[in-house]
């Protein structure tokens, strides 16, 4: 399946747009993704493992923290996984002490 | 190499006609913010924008102090950015009656390095300065905004 990578993860993936791994399931799939490219681990995973808060992994249009089987969903050669970091932002508040 | 930014790498450029309508996409929302992503192409010079796409702000609850764009609308944003052989190269939003700086949240919450993020403060309902600002560095722990100058284009070149 394909692996669409954000612009600021392809310098850890060799410069690519798009990875092709071969996987059944989603977990499958980013264990593929993270053992060919062992530098994007540290910026897809907090430490204690788990997907880095602000990173967002879609299968299809489709948030895999939502899926009911989560990274044991199974998937097909056709479908894609996408890796969106968050955007999020707003000028200061009022109250906020720098 | 990577894009831990350097002199060299400080620079937006940007057609006149996307500068425009990114500045005006924040006199139209406002008192809210407003939201967008920046198609171009990265050079080791800095970011070339081609196209401004405008997004929804999620943040309803507080519009009038923080953005937000739906994971969802960025993908279908990076889905259109391959099919014209663009990438995303940054991100924009107004600062309602605020400076065009970044503010702790915006930083906080910047997590696209290598990506412009473009600010325009907008003076009671009228777009005054435009900055940008270069997200540098290797990863959460040593990232960092950059001031970047924008050179506006008279077109498409």
């Amino acid at each position: 399946m394909k692996i669409h990578i954000p612009t600021p993860l392809r310098q850890f993936a060799a410069k690519q747009a798009t990875v092709t791994v071969p996987a059944s399931t989603v977990g499958e799939a980013l264990d593929a993704l993270t053992s060919t490219h062992p530098e994007l681990k540290k910026h897809l995973y907090s430490e204690d493992g788990r997907l880095r808060a602000f990173v967002n992994v879609y299968l299809n249009d489709e948030d895999i923290r939502y899926l009911s089987d989560k990274e044991n969903t199974a998937v097909k050669d056709g479908d894609s996984l996408s890796i969106i970091p968050s955007i999020a932002g707003g000028k200061e508040d009022k109250t906020w002490q720098l | 190499m990577g894009s831990t930014g350097t002199e060299q790498k400080l620079m937006l450029k940007i057609a006149e006609p996307v500068y425009t309508q990114v500045r005006k996409h924040g006199e139209e929302t406002y008192p809210h913010e407003c939201c967008g992503v920046l198609l171009g192409k990265a050079f080791e010079e800095g970011n070339e924008v081609k196209e401004a796409i405008r997004a929804g702000n999620t943040r309803t609850d507080s519009a009038h102090n923080r953005y937000h764009i739906a994971p969802q609308e960025l993908i279908s944003i990076q889905r259109q950015a391959r099919d014209r052989d663009l990438d995303i190269v940054g991100f924009y939003h107004s600062h309602p009656d605020h400076p065009a700086r970044w503010s702790p949240t915006d930083f906080n919450e910047a997590h696209w390095l290598g990506c412009s993020y473009v600010i325009t403060s907008v003076e009671a309902g009228v777009a005054a300065q435009t900055n940008s600002f270069f997200l540098a560095g290797t990863g959460e722990e040593d990232k960092r905004f950059e001031d970047q100058a924008i050179q506006v284009r008279p077109e498409r070149c």
